[in-house]
């Protein structure tokens, strides 16, 4: 009997030990609460009560979360692997197209020219039947799959040309730019049938659930919470396999890992794979919630705020990225409501900060203060004991 | 090239076309030669770095391969582990490994170790992980996404560790080794991957004398074993380990032999001290 509990118990000091320094448990535990509070309080409270919260914070904290979803997505191939992606926006926004379709398709015949086929944009256009690749999009499975497919297959193609030919750093920054940015011209075009400048609004509902009412609001935001922190540790269980550990090795010393045999390309372009898809679903949330897609998403600056997000919350650390994310446009949205046109200086003053003076972020802050801590503890003992010395040496 | 050369090279007698070659990863070494390296040239823009080079490693054998800078060793070193194409010439490994036509984790896998001039280890990780990393496994990406250590692996790590005497460090992130440390630590991943060949560049550079010392006791007790090149500027210390030493000069090999008998050679005085005396 003591003996299973003993078993019991070094098993448990063997996983806090390897867990010991992640702080993914209690932070998800923080974040599956404020969700759920904030849910309950917008749900079951009266409008009036001094704790309702609002059905537009509820959106907007929905909002917020994709963009974790988003950073978290960068964090994973940036802070990993070092590889710089600045075209992360165009896998986010893909996604959402792909859930913007689904939900163009079920509008059905309320569009404004009641043509139960296609969508308002295509009528507009005198188009008489639906172009091939809007087929078979009414279907929510489907339209699921092409969230995870259609930026996994991009990533996947992108990926093996650019690492094969050992394309890295700046350049392939630069080339990541260009995707996102010859994806957003070929997006504006009326002839692409993405709905070209508007993109794809006005949607009614998603899977037979109205999308203005506020339980379906909630649930879009509660099915956001969940699906980032399951991609948070997954993440983590990734990062802390052998799997992870080549891609660190991979950030740190390419050729060596090359001379140790392992195909370095292949790993890279796995990752990038992952990291896209979580970049798709995070955008397929994100349209239900705010209403629209438009190839405005695909914009360049979009993709290098998001490195933005991730160097303020703290590279290579997940948590950080979520943490910066979320900061970072909470900033946005209070900023841009004071001062329109001053936050892109804001936010390159922010970079320039952050850059310059935390080096790891607000994740390193934290560890820095930790470290400084346990530092003044252990020189103020010392300092103690010297003292007590030359004391006990004067006495003799 | 002509349709008449082309046929010819295609048509050689002396060569089996590729696709009916057996995939071997079996070295031969039948003849007790590990690695042939013949007529191997290189140039970088008009600047030729590996002239004509002949070079034939011995199994089991430590040699030495010595050159003033820009001698070719290092490009030598690239050539044969798939870092760097030759304009032409052969490297087989054993008899019937063709080195040429593999990319470098390729050869890596048919058991080449290399390690570069500067100390390479994975700064970020602990030497455990160091060690699991370098580890003889399937490195295909699938497998070792599901890859755990078994314990037969444990105490491959333990013996690795006891020979680059870093047991007490194991825990610590190799960013916090010392530069000999990070050094033997290299070498140790080298193990790992229980190597054929070894390809050293430059073990003692930047260390201590006791460290060199250590180092020397190290490289000469894998020899027999395994197959050890080392390149080294360091005479006192190509003296203490190498049995035969190998001189480059501008690409191509100028001496062979013991050290005696290459410190004696008359070519190799010419070179070193600029004429002969």
């Amino acid at each position: 009997m003591s003996n299973a509990m003993n078993n019991l118990l070094g098993r448990y000091s063997g996983w806090a030990r390897l867990n010991g320094d992640s702080k993914v448990a209690p932070f998800v535990v923080l974040l599956l609460a404020v969700t759920v509070l904030a849910s309950a309080s917008n749900l079951l409270l009266p409008a009036d009560s001094m704790f309702y919260v609002s059905t537009y914070t509820i959106t907007l904290l929905g909002k917020y979360l994709c963009y974790a979803m988003l950073a978290l997505a960068v964090d994973v191939i940036w802070g990993y692997c070092g590889i710089l992606s600045l075209g992360h926006g165009a896998f986010f926004a893909l996604g959402g197209y792909a859930m913007g379709m689904y939900l163009m398709r079920q509008i059905g015949d309320r569009g404004v020219y009641g043509n139960p086929e296609l969508p308002d944009f295509m009528v507009f256009l005198n188009w008489h039947e639906l172009p091939w690749f809007w087929q078979g999009m009414d279907q929510f499975w489907l339209a699921m799959i092409m969230v995870l497919l259609v930026p996994g297959v991009l990533a996947f193609v992108f990926g093996w040309l650019a690492f094969r030919s050992r394309v890295t750093g700046v350049y392939l920054s630069i080339m990541t730019q260009a995707l996102t940015y010859a994806l957003l011209l070929a997006f504006f075009r009326n002839e692409m049938g993405f709905g070209g400048n508007n993109g794809l609004t006005d949607f009614k509902d998603i899977v037979g659930f109205d999308l203005q009412a506020d339980s379906t609001r909630v649930s879009l935001f509660i099915i956001t919470a969940l699906l980032l922190c399951g991609l948070l540790v997954l993440s983590k269980k990734i990062m802390q396999t052998r799997f992870g550990k080549v891609i660190v090795a991979v950030r740190d010393g390419e050729s060596r890992a090359r001379f140790i045999g392992y195909r370095t390309e292949h790993y890279k372009v796995w990752l990038f794979v992952y990291s896209a898809m979580i970049a798709g679903i995070a955008g397929a949330l994100y349209v239900p919630q705010v209403g629209i897609i438009n190839p405005g998403e695909f914009s360049p600056i979009n993709s290098i705020e998001v490195v933005i997000w991730v160097a303020v919350g703290g590279r290579g650390t997940l948590i950080g990225a979520i943490i910066g994310a979320i900061l970072v446009n909470y900033a946005k949205t209070k900023f841009t409501a004071i001062m329109p046109d001053g936050w892109l200086f804001a936010l390159g003053a922010m970079f320039v900060l952050v850059t310059l003076y935390l080096p790891k972020g607000l994740m390193g802050l934290f560890s820095q203060i930790k470290e400084s801590q346990l530092k003044g503890v252990k020189s103020a003992s010392v300092s103690d004991h010297d003292s007590a010395k030359q004391k006990s040496e004067g006495q003799v | 090239m002509s349709v008449l050369e082309t046929t010819r090279e295609v048509m050689r007698r002396d060569q089996v076309w590729p696709f009916l070659q057996d995939n071997e990863t079996q070295v031969d070494i039948s003849h007790q030669v590990l690695l042939y390296v013949e007529g191997l040239n290189l140039s970088f823009d008009g600047f030729k770095a590996l002239n004509d080079l002949n070079l034939y490693i011995n199994d089991g054998e430590l040699r030495c391969l010595i050159g003033a800078n820009g001698a070719g060793k290092t490009t030598l070193m690239d050539v044969i582990t798939g870092k760097t194409q030759c304009d032409s010439g052969t490297v087989y490994f054993g008899q019937s490994i063709n080195l040429l036509n593999k990319d470098e984790a390729e050869i890596a896998q048919l058991g080449i170790g290399r390690k570069f001039q500067k100390p390479t280890v994975f700064e970020a990780h602990t030497v455990m992980d160091n060690l699991e990393l370098s580890l003889k496994s399937n490195k295909s990406v699938l497998p070792t996404l599901l890859a755990t250590l078994t314990g037969e692996e444990y105490d491959r790590i333990d013996e690795v560790l006891e020979t680059i005497g870093l047991q007490g460090e194991r825990m610590l992130l190799a960013g916090s080794l010392s530069h000999g440390q990070k050094q033997w630590l290299e070498i140790g991943m080298l193990l790992m991957a229980n190597p054929r060949l070894l390809l050293v560049d430059e073990p003692v550079a930047g260390m201590t004398v006791q460290e060199g010392e250590r180092t020397a006791e190290l490289l000469t007790s894998l020899a027999g074993e395994r197959t050890v090149v080392v390149v080294e500027h360091d005479m006192e210390f190509v003296r203490s380990i190498a049995r035969t030493v190998t001189v480059l000069h501008q690409g191509s090999v100028l001496a062979e032999g013991t050290m005696d008998d290459v410190q004696n050679n008359q070519d190799v005085i010419e070179v070193y001290l600029g004429e002969a005396p």
